[in-house]
């Protein structure tokens, strides 16, 4: 590996990291178990790594180590963006009828 | 790589960025998401372009048993069950991570691997293996099917650190000498076996840290891999995961006024815990009914959940009583600890799934102003978060943990099973104050019958 492949690697570290902090601190506590199965999911892109591996044909090895691998990368990322989904379909600022009640008053 | 390929990971980049900032609020939460899904599958459809890919079949298998088990999960896991969703899919992550490092130590050659890449690749088999096994040991203790009580042995912490040394030294001479094959599996071997023995001491109570970790690890190794292969998509996504992860486990253990350190390695609530409640007095039982009254006629209410909420499924019952007592015109809020249950945010998924409005569930600094002004505390199944000890006595074990001052309430009522002591095993003064009436029983029976009893009163 290059030196220069290594520093912007380092780089696109540095800066993911500082992003991270910025954009994660602003995630409300009550939101904080989506924000794990979301960041879960997201992390599940590891799935492309696993991809290569799986299918590349290095070795009947790789190939196992791969297919295990895209097994569970799909789980979590299938998975993690369908239950964050499900959680926040949930969070509602008023509940079913009060909603109406609360529109009819902004109306009049 | 080709260009297109690239381009694809770019737009994941920054959309997974914009996924992240939508859930700053509950309004833009879920466009966010769909920012997010968007970006993973442009990833992954541009990957399959990839010129090494030249076979498909089991990549198309491991896509489809993964979508399944990942779908069923996720339609049918019961929102009481997320921690352990949660703890299964860290461990399914650092999974991942690890096989695709073993995997491509053993594709190349020793000689073929720098320095930087190596170090990458034992990161990645290092902080996966840890995490896999702590995942599921984490996942096994929140499933009850060991106790979640700290499990600890003589001399637990020296032999566990001699482990992680002995790890640690195995990684740093692989750097140097990467052509050591049979250290490199003994290494992730004993990560797996580390994993084990991390969890292990930790009790059910510290779990939210020790879910928030286990995140940060996988994240962490997710981005490892990035660096050992290249690839930038995964060293953003996983740094995003891991710093998350990171923040969270901070946030925790702030709410606990305890460090990381202590948490991994204090094997809290063990064996602590001797005083006894002879010299506090003695608790006062109340009946249904006449805490139904209690509640008929306040003006404000605050229920304090806890995770024997959660374990008593007793969330949808909270509601109900809520809905009647807000019929007849009492305020309710909820107040919500950050520790309270066993993952980061375990409370509000719980009681939106039970269609509590989030604009009535308020946080620890938001809710405890309130107090005072409140007619009766309703604490439902939670216990250290709510110990005035914590705050009033130095000597406690929890001493310094920020509370919910439920005991300046002008009365409390605290819904529990039985007579025993919290997860932590340290007694509680606020069950012995005069403002303060013990309702014994499950949790989800004394709501429901609260609720019958409110709408006669």
């Amino acid at each position: 590996m290059s030196t220069e492949v290594i520093i912007a690697g380092l780089y696109v570290f540095a800066l993911a990291a500082f992003l991270g902090y910025q954009v994660i601190s602003r995630v409300p506590p009550l939101l904080h178990t989506p924000l794990m199965s979301a960041t879960n999911a997201i992390s599940g892109i590891s799935l492309v790594g696993s991809l290569v591996t799986a299918g590349a044909n290095y070795s009947t090895l790789s190939t196992v180590l791969g297919f295990i691998a895209v097994t569970a990368s799909t789980i979590n990322v299938v998975g993690g963006f369908m239950i964050t989904d499900r959680m926040l379909r949930m969070f509602k600022r008023q509940p079913g009828p009060k909603k109406d009640s609360t529109e009819e008053q902004k109306r009049a | 790589m080709g260009l297109p390929i690239e381009l694809t990971y770019l737009a994941a980049s920054i959309l997974f960025i914009l996924g992240l900032k939508g859930l700053s609020h509950p309004e833009s939460a879920r466009r966010g998401m769909i920012f997010a899904e968007i970006g993973m599958l442009l990833a992954i459809v541009g990957t399959l372009l990839h010129r090494e890919i030249v076979s498909y079949e089991w990549i198309i298998a491991g896509l489809i048993i993964g979508s399944l088990i990942g779908g069923a999960m996720s339609i049918w896991v019961p929102m009481t069950a997320m921690p352990q969703r949660t703890a299964l899919s860290h461990a399914f992550g650092a999974l991942a991570a690890s096989l695709v490092g073993v995997s491509e130590y053993y594709r190349h050659g020793a000689g073929e691997l720098g320095t930087f890449k190596m170090t990458a690749l034992s990161l990645e088999v290092l902080l996966g293996g840890i995490t896999v096994t702590g995942s599921l040991m984490a996942f096994i203790k929140l499933q009850d099917w060991i106790r979640g009580t700290p499990i600890t042995y003589r001399g637990q912490n020296v032999f566990n650190m001699t482990l992680l040394a002995l790890t640690v030294g195995m990684f740093v001479y692989l750097i140097f000498d990467p052509s050591a094959h049979a250290l490199f599996y003994a290494m992730a071997g004993l990560a797996f076996v580390f994993g084990v023995l991390l969890v292990l001491p930790i009790g059910a109570a510290d779990m939210p840290v020790v879910m928030s970790l286990m995140n940060s690890y996988a994240g962490l190794a997710a981005a490892a891999t990035g660096f050992a292969i290249s690839n930038n998509v995964l060293i953003i996504a996983g740094t995003l995961d891991g710093f998350s992860g990171f923040i969270l486990s901070i946030l925790m253990c702030r709410a606990m006024n305890r460090s990381i350190t202590n948490v991994l390695f204090g094997a809290f609530g063990a064996e602590t815990a001797t005083a006894e409640s002879g010299t506090l007095g003695a608790m006062r039982e109340v009946k249904a009914e006449d805490m139904a009254v209690q509640l008929a006629y306040a003006g404000q209410v605050v229920f304090v959940p806890g995770y024997g909420m959660a374990t008593a499924q007793a969330q949808h019952a909270v509601r109900e009583l809520a809905n009647i007592l807000e019929a007849r015109g009492v305020t309710v809020k909820y107040a919500i600890h950050p520790v309270a249950g066993r993952m980061p945010g375990h409370m509000n998924v719980l009681l939106a799934e039970a269609n509590v409005p989030y604009s009535s569930l308020y946080d620890l600094e938001q809710i405890n102003g309130e107090f005072p002004a409140t007619d009766v505390a309703v604490v439902i199944g939670a216990n250290d978060v709510v110990n005035p000890d914590a705050r009033d006595n130095p000597k406690s074990p929890i001493a310094g943990m920020p509370i919910l001052n439920v005991d300046r309430a002008r009365s409390v009522v605290v819904l529990k099973r039985g007579k025993g002591k919290g997860f932590a095993g340290i007694e509680n003064p606020l069950f012995f104050k005069p403002n303060c009436g013990m309702l014994y029983g499950d949790a989800k029976t004394s709501l429901i019958k609260l609720a019958g009893e409110v709408q006669n009163a």
